[in-house]
């Protein structure tokens, strides 16, 4: 009866905090980043020890190789399949913190240690991969049984629609993001890719890294011929690193552009406070 | 509210480039710092333990490694440590086609051998085609025939306290000669036989002639060329540096290198 008149501009109502990520989440969010960032920079050390790539059982330096980073005499270069690029300062040549020019593959500043150490690479790289297969084992466990999958992660049959997710897709590109109640769930596209991460490409990583291990392939020959051999299965760890390296840097991208101080005050304290809905007139628009 | 949000974003970026530039040089120091603490070192460590462990309980003692067939050789065979033994004594050996080289068997046992390659060559032998895999990250596929080590342990009846077997190597790096060890599961493994021939031929120099050690499950660091003697012993400690094996005392590389 009197709503005909809009009420006056009310003072803002507090933010709306929801508890968002329950603390095994939280725990295995911040292990799971310190251990990646561990074999990503062990890793890439591993791999500057023979910084070739190849499918198949075997591979050594003279069979063909479909991804090398190399030197010449005065060039880094990064060759995949017949697409040759110069990278030079940064893959293959480069000038180290004390002006040193050194020519393997990835610059020290990116792999653990930062001198050149296969063996000290392979401590950690092998060490770090215990944490991951563990804490990944139980973190899977807890999602399937713990209610995280059910509640968090499922995705319900409306949004499996071509049109729903070009609309978050769009939305995303336009860089318009859930607000309110809206925002307290995860979103179609924060769904797959963490579904993507957790049951596909970690368990891809611990797969493929196990079939270059001599000792298991003689406990399950099964894996060499899922992967078709040690030197296929080394390129997809490969590849596979690097899709962990695009998820990490799309992650960090959201979490800047979504407000850095409160999604990294959620994943830390648990609470989320929910973005305000745009103003009536932008609605509208 | 987003004209309020936005510059503050950037402002968070470009004070996060700041710090990340700032801090990175101490940062790599720090790192290496880490990494060389031996309560760092300890820790990582374990997870050598573990993989031995794990894999011992995972699979059967004589579990195979894969055998490929002809069809799946390696075009070139890579050689890869010592290519040509220094020293004028294998250069004589070598010059007489290795028709006086001798491996001795030695430490726990009961019968002390002193083998001939025309006794290696007289034992039942067994051709194997395996992938050999570099702790570097390449691999290639090659035929091997030898005797199994297991026939030479037998007949020179090792001792129950025997624990290991040191493998001894006529390559001398820097200051000493090259070494390996396995424990006795690995060495009585039906796949860990003393190689002469590659691929059909005899074994070529490169590649560990006369005679070299073929661990089918590990990497290839353990695979010992130019072997002069097989040693059973009960203990690591006392032997090089004590680590098991010439790369494991320098370097650090896993003693287990079943991964």
């Amino acid at each position: 009866m009197a709503d005909a008149t809009p009420p006056a501009a009310p003072a803002a109502p507090p933010p709306k905090r929801v508890y968002r990520h329950r603390l095994p989440a939280r725990i295995w969010h911040w292990t799971n980043a310190v251990t990646l960032l561990v074999l990503l920079m062990s890793g890439l050390m591993i791999f500057n020890a023979h910084p070739r790539l190849y499918w198949g059982q075997y591979g050594a330096n003279h069979d063909p190789a479909w991804l090398v980073i190399g030197a010449t005499e005065d060039s880094g270069f990064l060759r995949v399949g017949s697409l040759r690029v110069e990278t030079t300062g940064v893959l293959g040549r480069w000038t180290d913190s004390a002006g040193v020019e050194k020519t393997w593959a990835f610059p020290g500043w990116a792999t653990i240690p930062t001198r050149y150490s296969l063996a000290d690479g392979r401590r950690w790289h092998l060490f770090f991969a215990w944490v991951l297969a563990i804490s990944l084992t139980l973190y899977m466990l807890w999602t399937v049984f713990g209610g995280h999958l059910r509640k968090d992660l499922h995705v319900r049959r409306a949004e499996w629609s071509p049109r729903h997710i070009w609309h978050d897709i769009k939305e995303h590109a336009r860089l318009r993001f859930p607000t309110g109640e809206a925002a307290a769930r995860y979103n179609i596209l924060q769904k797959l890719s963490y579904i993507g991460v957790i049951f596909v490409l970690l368990p891809l990583m611990i797969a493929t890294g196990l079939t270059m291990s001599p000792g298991m392939n003689a406990a399950a020959p099964w894996m060499l011929d899922l992967f078709g051999g040690r030197q296929s299965a080394r390129s997809i760890h490969f590849i596979a690193a690097w899709a962990l390296v695009a998820f990490f840097l799309v992650h960090i991208a959201m979490v800047l552009l979504a407000g850095p101080v409160n999604e990294i005050r959620s994943m830390v304290t648990g609470w989320f406070r929910l973005p305000e809905p745009k103003d009536v007139k932008d609605m509208g628009a | 509210m987003s004209g309020v949000v936005i510059p503050r974003r950037r402002l968070l970026t470009r004070a996060g480039g700041l710090v990340a530039t700032a801090g990175a040089l101490p940062l790599l120091a720090g790192c290496d710092a880490i990494n060389d603490a031996p309560a760092v070192r300890k820790i990582l460590s374990m997870g050598e333990e573990m993989n031995r462990a794990s894999q011992r309980a995972l699979m059967d003692r004589n579990a195979l490694a894969r055998e490929f067939s002809r069809a799946d050789l390696s075009p070139v065979f890579r050689a890869n440590g010592t290519r040509l033994p220094p020293g004028a004594d294998y250069a004589a050996h070598a010059a007489r086609g290795f028709a006086d080289w001798r491996v001795a068997v030695t430490g726990l046992v009961a019968r002390p051998l002193s083998l001939s390659m025309a006794d290696i060559r007289a034992m039942p032998q067994r051709s194997q085609i395996t992938r050999h895999d570099c702790v570097e990250g390449w691999s290639a596929i090659g035929e091997w025939t030898g005797p199994q080590l297991a026939t030479i342990l037998k007949a020179a009846g090792v001792r129950d306290a025997a624990r290991y077997i040191v493998f001894r190597c006529a390559d001398r790096l820097g200051d000493a000669l090259y070494y390996e060890s396995c424990d006795m599961i690995d060495a009585r493994h039906p796949q860990t036989i003393l190689a002469w021939a590659l691929n059909g031929a005899v074994l070529p120099i490169a590649n560990g002639a006369p005679l070299r050690l073929r661990l089918e499950r590990q990497l290839g660091y353990k695979h010992a060329k130019y072997l002069t003697g097989i040693e059973a012993v009960a203990s690591l400690d006392g032997i090089g540096r004590g680590k098991g094996g010439y790369w494991e005392d320098r370097v650090d590389y896993e003693w287990y290198a079943g991964i």
